[in-house]
């Protein structure tokens, strides 16, 4: 559906790694260029009329992104992407914050943005990374945090989708059971904000970071939402521009509130206006007919993938358009090589989940990541382009 | 070289690549050749008599183009004294990207010269010569 609206898919090709990044609809190319066109002026000036646009469009989006989620406008923080939330979250909240021994609960299947920050804290601040372990689908339940929470557990960090396995973690439920253990939870947004709704309020999560790019948005764009009290304790990582009230001496620096403290330097103007547009959009849309859309796409891709005897399907059971799976004696790689003579394109390898292989035992894939955009047709394609293997092994070189 | 013997060349090294197993030996150096771009990972093993290669093996995951490349630079390299070795890899290079090369120190690594044609498949090819040149230029540097 809404395929008119994306200018990639008048291009010959069949665009399945929506996990990777998303295309953008007309209406986000457009703001972009009118930014550049019509009033490319600095943000948080606002001496001539220009500039007090572009703060009127920046700080519109922030209070978009705000509603969106149902959080405050001061809780959202412009930052490069869901990496550099998380980093901020590990470095400039919890570094400080955290003692050697304190334990940080992860599963193996989070993405290195959500892997590597922690290890660091582990490394750097004698902090104990520990892993959630999965059920027998790879999803995580309530019972399994529970049995790995001890009085030592600080931080539950964990994606509330997962990029290869696609599951949906019992977020609202985690945040209750954490909160009443005084354990904070971190929730990796980059794969369900663009694709089901996320309401902060609701889950009562403390931390949640995603991208722009993967939600139709503009690419070197990300999002941090802070519970407020929070965010006023995070350290701002980069010093500079924008974020300073006053200074005179090293002992004589003012900065300034939430957000604007930990947005230092000249932000990502023309993608945070951009992100405006891609926001109104998925509302015009709604978020609930995006996922119900995604879903029947995922059904209807794995009915017809299950029949096919060589192919093994790593996440059978997942609420989301993800979908792993492997062709039986055929590296994944080859496979991505052989669909993409086709103009199919998917990914292929280990996701940036590098540890996952200790759960699946699988250490590469392929992934098909839908976006409501996406139709049946092009499912047909695909699934008629894996139905031969000796046609496979004979092209995939 | 016909097409279609080319593929049946690096199917079969693909399908039956020649020294692929661990090796156990401290008499053999090792190297570990990855592509950041992907998931092609391996490590090989070379030992020397002198100057001269008098052995090599690899282990790991890689994809088809990998895999045979691999298996055919082995085959290729194996007796060869430094010099030579480098030689190849050079020539090699230089017919991926498209350069002035010499066919017959190659031998059925010419089975790769259409590889240019998918830019994406060309760091598959080049690998193991990545991997060994590393390994040949460490070794002359007397670091291993």
């Amino acid at each position: 559906m809404n395929r008119e609206d994306f200018p990639m898919l008048e291009e010959d090709i069949i665009y399945l790694d929506n996990g990777a990044t998303s295309l953008k609809p007309k209406c986000v190319i457009d703001k972009t260029v009118e930014y550049y066109s019509k009033y490319s002026a600095n943000a948080h000036r606002g001496d001539y009329d220009i500039s007090y646009k572009v703060d009127q469009e920046y700080e519109g989006t922030r209070e978009k992104v705000a509603e969106f989620l149902n959080a405050d406008s001061e809780e959202i923080v412009f930052t490069s992407g869901a990496t550099d939330s998380l980093n901020m979250i590990a470095t400039g909240f919890f570094a400080p914050l955290i003692e050697a021994g304190d334990e940080i609960l992860i599963t193996t299947s989070e993405h290195a943005s959500n892997v590597l920050p922690w290890f660091r804290l582990q490394n750097e601040k004698g902090a104990i990374v520990k892993y959630i372990p999965l059920d027998s689908n790879y999803h995580v339940t309530l019972d399994n945090v529970k049995k790995m929470v001890t009085p030592n557990t600080k931080i539950i960090a964990i994606a509330e989708i997962t990029n290869v396995i696609g599951d949906v973690r019992p977020i609202k439920e985690i945040c209750k059971f954490a909160h009443e253990n005084n354990i904070f939870v971190v929730v990796d947004g980059a794969q369900s904000v663009p694709h089901k709704k996320v309401d902060v309020k609701d889950l009562d999560c403390d931390f949640l970071a995603f991208s722009a790019h993967k939600m139709y948005g503009p690419t070197g764009l990300g999002i941090l939402y802070g519970k407020k009290e929070l965010l006023e304790n995070l350290n701002p990582i980069n010093l500079g521009g924008g974020m300073n009230e006053s200074f005179d001496s090293p002992s004589e620096i003012l900065l300034k509130d939430i957000p604007t403290r930990l947005e230092a330097g000249t932000p990502n103007i023309a993608s945070v206006i951009a992100f405006g547009s891609a926001i109104d959009y998925l509302n015009k849309i709604g978020m609930d007919k995006i996922n119900e859309r995604e879903l029947y796409l995922r059904k209807y891709l794995i009915d017809k993938l299950i029949k096919i005897p060589y192919i093994d399907i790593i996440n059978l059971e997942a609420d989301s358009g993800i979908v792993s799976f492997n062709v039986e004696g055929i590296f994944s790689q080859d496979v991505a090589f052989y669909l993409n003579k086709y103009k199919v394109c998917v990914r292929a390898g280990n996701h940036c989940a590098k540890i996952l292989k200790n759960a699946t035992k699988v250490t590469n894939s392929l992934r098909v990541s839908l976006a409501f955009y996406n139709t049946e047709s092009e499912i047909d394609t695909l699934v008629e382009l894996l139905s031969n293997k000796d046609k496979i092994v004979k092209e995939m070189l | 070289m016909d097409p279609e013997i080319k593929r049946e060349i690096i199917m079969e090294h693909y399908q039956n690549p020649l020294h692929r197993h661990h090796v156990d030996d401290k008499s053999y150096d090792m190297v570990n050749t990855a592509n950041s771009s992907c998931i092609d990972n391996l490590n090989i093993y070379i030992k020397y008599d002198g100057d001269v290669i008098k052995d090599i093996a690899f282990e790991g995951e890689a994809c088809a183009i990998s895999i045979s490349s691999t298996s055919i630079m082995i085959e290729n390299l194996i007796g060869k004294t430094r010099e030579e070795a480098l030689n190849i890899i050079d020539n090699f290079e230089n017919m991926i990207n498209e350069k002035e090369y010499s066919e017959d120190v190659l031998g059925n690594a010419v089975v790769y010269s259409d590889i240019y044609k998918q830019n994406s498949r060309k760091s598959c090819a080049f690998l193991p010569y990545r991997g060994l040149r590393e390994a040949l230029t460490k070794k002359d540097n007397g670091k291993s």
